[in-house]
């Protein structure tokens, strides 16, 4: 038990200092990574409690799709290179101001759930619920979404396809003049589509069209 | 004490498996060469030790040797971090592995999609890699590699959820015994093709080269370095190919199980099996290294999203409906 611990607090240690990582850090890139870092140290606190196919998914999807993407853009964009502008001195004065505007607001709004945070009676109930030990988590998981959530999760899936057509269109622009390559047209042609055998006259040539 | 018992075992047994799978990824490298050396006429390494098996020790004795350069406008942490990444990632992906139905060092429920995320997990030692080192090709290489394995690792999801509908667990140990009566490879055969192919691209082999490819980017995220950083990543490349043999013969090829449960090969020890089956992927991935030339980055994702993606979901469909009409689903 002591093991558990000793382990659990490594893993929050290392999660809360990455997360604090992610903001002071003066290159983008590095704050990157520290991202990916707690993501993992996360995933590690799920598997702790026993959640593991939350946190194998939180890897497979945060750490192994959605921060490369995010690698990519702050690579691509070379915001490396500008460094953080925040620690820019003569520019700390002016975002000050609007920094702590905003953290204000969110810690009041944060006050205001935490104080009025009431849990549901049906919810209590089901916390005394006994757990099926026999099951495995992720059996469980997908017995309930599967049955009782289905439309939840079909409507879920929905919005994300809606998102993801949406990103497209709003980025998809028809360029002309690219040289596409089409198998079909390929393997469909014939020899006497590509060669021509012409009889050329004694000084005057071909005249080749294309 | 009990305690400090089962730790020191545990590292026993850690260290039972790491050796192995060390030794064997310099034998496999060997291989490698001398496949590819007998498609081309050619003899390979063949001077050092009995047929040349001490090759590979050789070379990784040279590197060893040689000095680290370490480029002056590199971010340095991240630079030496990305190979120790690669190759640490390649190795504990093996702790799931089953070699038999006792021999696993973690039997866990996730199994598949510990897996998946740690090989999904391999794209970082690149890409840290080719940011870190500050220059125009590895940087390139490493952008390329990045979308590559990204696009590939969806399509091997999707075909991992096949096998997952056959099986009911996520747990590899399941999924092996699941094969007693029938081998996957059969009904999920075009799955297994695309697994295959999708391996070879998750693993940079060719003809998915690209993030190294010599005549275009030198040699992508790794120009830049030298000496043991470069066997580093180089081993880490080779494990994780391994790895992916290892995973297609238990999803695909029954693992430990032998082929038929007969007399002169129900006697040999199932590890004997999975290793065979192993080398068996690895040998086509070595031909195919040998006979097929490289695709070009427009072909690559082509094949990648728009064959792939639609096939292996067509078949997740294909599969469920066929398991639910004939009442074949398990659990």
């Amino acid at each position: 038990m002591i093991a558990h611990a000793i382990v659990f607090y490594i893993f929050s240690l290392i999660a809360i200092i990455s997360a604090v990582m992610v903001t002071v850090s003066k290159n983008t890139v590095n704050s990157v990574f520290f991202l990916i870092l707690d993501f993992i140290s996360i995933s590690c606190l799920f598997i702790m409690i026993g959640a593991e196919f939350l946190g194998m998914i939180m890897l497979i999807v945060y750490v192994g799709a959605v921060a490369v993407l995010f690698l990519f853009v702050v690579m691509m964009l070379n915001v490396a290179e500008q460094k953080n502008e925040w620690f820019n001195a003569s520019k700390r004065s002016s975002h000050i101001p609007v920094g702590l505007l905003v953290s204000i607001i969110i810690f009041f709004e944060l006050i205001i759930v935490i104080g009025g945070w009431k849990y549901k009676p049906d919810l209590i109930d089901s916390l005394a619920i006994e757990i099926n030990t026999e099951l495995t988590n992720t059996q469980s998981l997908g017995s309930v979404i599967y049955t009782d959530y289905v439309h939840l999760f079909q409507i879920s899936g929905m919005i994300l396809l809606v998102a993801m057509i949406g990103a497209i269109v709003l980025t998809f622009r028809e360029r002309s003049g690219v040289k596409r390559q089409s198998y079909f047209k390929q393997i469909s042609r014939e020899r006497n589509e590509g060669i021509e055998l012409i009889e050329v006259e004694n000084n005057k040539g071909v005249k080749i069209d294309v | 004490m009990t305690e400090l018992i089962i730790f020191f075992d545990q590292i026993y047994k850690i260290l039972f498996l790491l050796v192995p799978v060390l030794v064997s990824v310099a034998m496999i490298v060997w291989l490698d060469r001398r496949v590819w050396a007998f498609v081309q006429k050619r003899r390979g390494p063949n001077v050092v030790g009995p047929f040349g098996l001490l090759q590979t020790l050789a070379d990784a004795l040279k590197y060893i040797f040689k000095e680290i350069i370490i480029p002056a406008s590199s971010n340095k942490v991240i630079f030496i971090l990305a190979p120790i990444v690669t190759m640490t990632l390649a190795l504990i992906a093996w702790a799931v592995i089953p070699f038999s139905e006792t021999f696993v060092l973690a039997d866990i429920n996730v199994g598949v999609l510990y897996l998946f995320a740690v090989s999904s997990l391999g794209v970082y030692g690149i890409i840290m890699g080719g940011w870190a080192s500050n220059s125009k090709y590895p940087f390139l290489g490493a952008i390329r590699s990045a979308a590559q394995m990204v696009s590939y690792e969806v399509s091997i999801g999707v075909i991992i959820i096949n096998v997952l509908l056959c099986v009911g667990s996520l747990n590899l140990s399941d999924i092996v015994l699941a094969q007693q009566n029938l081998w996957f490879v059969i009904p999920l055969f075009p799955m297994f093709v695309i697994f295959f192919i999708s391996a070879l691209a998750e693993t940079n082999r060719p003809p998915f080269d690209l993030p190294e490819a010599e005549a275009e980017l030198v040699a992508g995220y790794q120009t830049e370095y030298s000496g043991m950083m470069y066997a580093m990543f180089w081993l880490g490349e080779y494990a994780n190919i391994l790895l992916m043999c290892a995973m297609g013969s238990i999803l695909f090829l029954g693992g430990w199980l032998s082929p038929i449960d007969i007399f002169p090969f129900n006697v040999i020890p199932a590890p004997i099996w999975l290793i065979l089956k192993i080398l068996f992927l690895f040998i086509l991935f070595a031909l195919i290294k040998a006979i097929v030339p490289r695709y070009r980055y427009d072909q690559l994702m082509k094949l990648g999203w728009k064959i792939f993606l639609p096939l292996s979901l067509i078949y997740v469909v294909l599969t469920a409906s066929f398991l639910m009409y004939f009442d074949l689903l398990p659990g």
